[in-house]
């Protein structure tokens, strides 16, 4: 049913590998205060590959969330390969962005957020981010921004062609102490997903430090009316 | 003197105000979320205050026996009168739709008399608004941080199931049950062990086809995607008016990025968002309502349904112009002499 060749930039085919690469992007460049939103795709092509699965080639833009719809637009190419196998693996990623390293740098507040949190006092804890009514602290937007990123690490590998994850909320922050100068979180995170119309809770331990960016050690699904026993795949 | 028969006047002013309860003077907050009570006593607030144009109608129950009401706005008439029909919340957790149905209200009421354009539509039309179809699932998403995210309706599952609902938007007789649907009940997307099994969807289906060969046009608001999808939810089905449709729902993203910048798409569910089946803009196309759309509004994932209270306003102002547009063309469409010359009409 999938078509070879051009694909129509505004179709949702186009736009679910956009939002693979988008998941790629912010595991590698998301941080407390930078997380990256799909604003356009340019153009999309797909064909089927030898080995079995099918390859996007996309041009598209990209902004910075955390600067709001102020900030500036970053174009970027990518090769999204979505395996054909019987049991589902992970899609791969080829990316590349222009101007990535001379977008506004984050780094002072990247290291005071360090600077505070990394201290052995530190318990942060905080459930639903954001509340009900869409509203979150100040304090709580970095973490927020955090659990969307180790998300990412999770959506990436849970993409399919017939997936498109959003990040619905935040059910849980709690602070682990600290191992190797690495800040430790502790996730709940609510995942939508659009063809299934689902809520996906899944559990996950990240580490973040200004040096080494945002790693996630450990997830977990979590099932969430209790008569559901197993995984949506 | 003068000045004591200002106070006595302003004294009688206020007598009556503590009288008739004080609520109607307070201003209703259209920048916040509300409660279906808060909802329930808005549209009753919003019928006492315009008797002239408003009046309610009851026109069915939710599976927790709720009364489905909507709003009929529009210059009173003796003889039946075209119409447009707008639900919002078929999906309990799109709260900024239930939000949007209620911004419309406002302004429409507010600007029929000054705005001759608004006036016109009032002569020529009457507007069915729907600000909570899904009642019960909207309530269930009220209840505590762990139900926000409820979709579906709450009626319980049938047979072996032990989940609660059904998703509306896929229990209406139009192409039931062919694609984009799931039949474990447990589903978000569960179309119901019958078409029609939602007393919801039921209620809507019997309102539409009474009043067929008034309805000129179906809007149903829903979140999140920014996105006007035209019918059919197949992918190998088009509708008649496919060009004529993609073309009103264009300029209606046009005039909705006029207002703040927010881009919306328009196109087919199956082409821009996914294949579905069973949804009621499918069901208002299918019994030959021409122009037959669906909103999903802001944002397009940052936050998606839990849109935060300070974007209400913006996300509103945005979708009336795309809402009004669309309103527009099928009210010149059909009234094309008034369209050159719409003249207030003098009811006060």
């Amino acid at each position: 049913m999938a078509s070879t060749g051009d694909l129509e930039p505004t179709h949702y085919p186009a736009r679910r590998a956009a939002q693979v690469a988008l998941h790629y992007l912010n595991t590698h460049h998301g941080s407390p205060f930078r997380v990256f939103g799909l604003q356009q795709v340019h153009k999309a092509s797909a064909e089927d590959v030898a080995a079995g699965g099918r390859k996007y080639k996309l041009d598209f833009s990209v902004t910075d969330w955390g600067s709001g719809s102020a900030g500036p637009a970053l174009r970027c190419s990518a090769d999204v390969l979505f395996p054909r196998t019987e049991r589902h693996s992970a899609p791969e990623v080829q990316l590349h962005c222009e101007a990535l390293h001379q977008i506004n740098s984050t780094a002072q507040e990247e290291d005071a957020f360090y600077q505070k949190y990394i201290s052995p006092d530190s318990t942060v804890s905080a459930r639903d981010i954001p509340d009900s009514f869409g509203n979150m602290s100040e304090e709580m937007q970095p973490f927020w921004r955090l659990a969307r990123v180790a998300a990412s690490f999770i959506m990436l590998r849970e993409s399919s062609e017939n997936t498109e994850f959003n990040m619905a909320k935040v059910a849980s922050v709690t602070q682990q102490e600290s191992s190797e100068e690495q800040l430790m979180l502790e996730f709940v995170v609510l995942l939508h997903d659009f063809p299934s119309q689902e809520i996906v809770q899944w559990k996950l331990l990240a580490s973040w430090s200004p040096d080494r960016g945002v790693r996630v050690l450990q997830t977990e699904w979590q099932p969430r009316c209790p008569h559901a026993t197993k995984p949506p795949n | 003197t003068m000045k004591g028969s200002v106070i006595s006047v302003l004294v009688v002013l206020a007598v009556v105000d503590r009288l008739a309860g004080g609520l109607e003077h307070r201003s209703y907050d259209y920048t916040k979320y509300h409660t279906m009570d808060e909802i329930s006593a808005w549209m009753n607030q919003m019928e006492r205050e315009n008797p002239d144009v408003v009046s309610s109608m009851i026109y069915g129950q939710t599976y927790e026996n709720r009364n489905i009401t909507l709003l009929k706005i529009g210059f009173k008439s003796t003889t039946p009168k075209k119409a447009v029909w707008m639900d919002c919340g078929i999906h309990a957790r799109e709260w900024i739709a239930p939000a949007f149905c209620q911004h419309f209200v406002k302004e429409i009421l507010g600007s029929y008399k000054t705005d001759s354009n608004v006036n016109m539509l009032f002569k020529n039309l009457d507007f069915y608004i729907t600000p909570v179809l899904n009642m019960d699932g909207y309530i269930y998403s009220w209840r505590d941080k762990t139900t926000r995210l409820w979709r579906k309706s709450r009626s319980p599952g049938t047979g072996n199931c032990t989940c609660f609902g059904t998703d509306l938007n896929r229990n209406f007789y139009a192409n039931w049950g062919m694609v984009g649907i799931s039949r474990d009940c447990c589903s978000d997307i569960y179309n119901g062990p019958t078409a029609l099994s939602e007393p919801e969807a039921k209620a809507v289906t019997d309102f539409l086809g009474a009043h067929q060969n008034e309805v000129l046009c179906y809007l149903t608001i829903h979140s999140y995607g920014q996105l006007i999808l035209i019918p059919y939810g197949h992918p190998n089905i088009s509708a008649p008016n496919y060009e004529e449709l993609m073309e009103v729902g264009l300029a209606a993203a046009k005039a909705i990025k006029a207002v703040h910048g927010t881009s919306y798409k328009v196109g087919t569910a199956p082409d821009i968002l996914y294949a579905n089946s069973g949804t009621s803009r499918d069901f208002a196309r299918l019994i030959r309502i021409p122009y037959s759309f669906t909103f999903e509004l802001r944002d397009k994932g940052n936050y998606g349904f839990i849109l935060p209270e300070d974007q209400i306003q913006p996300a509103c102002e945005e979708s009336y112009q795309g809402a009004m547009s669309i309103v527009n063309y099928v009210h010149d469409k059909n009234f094309k002499s008034a369209a050159i010359t719409g003249t207030l009409a003098t009811v006060f």
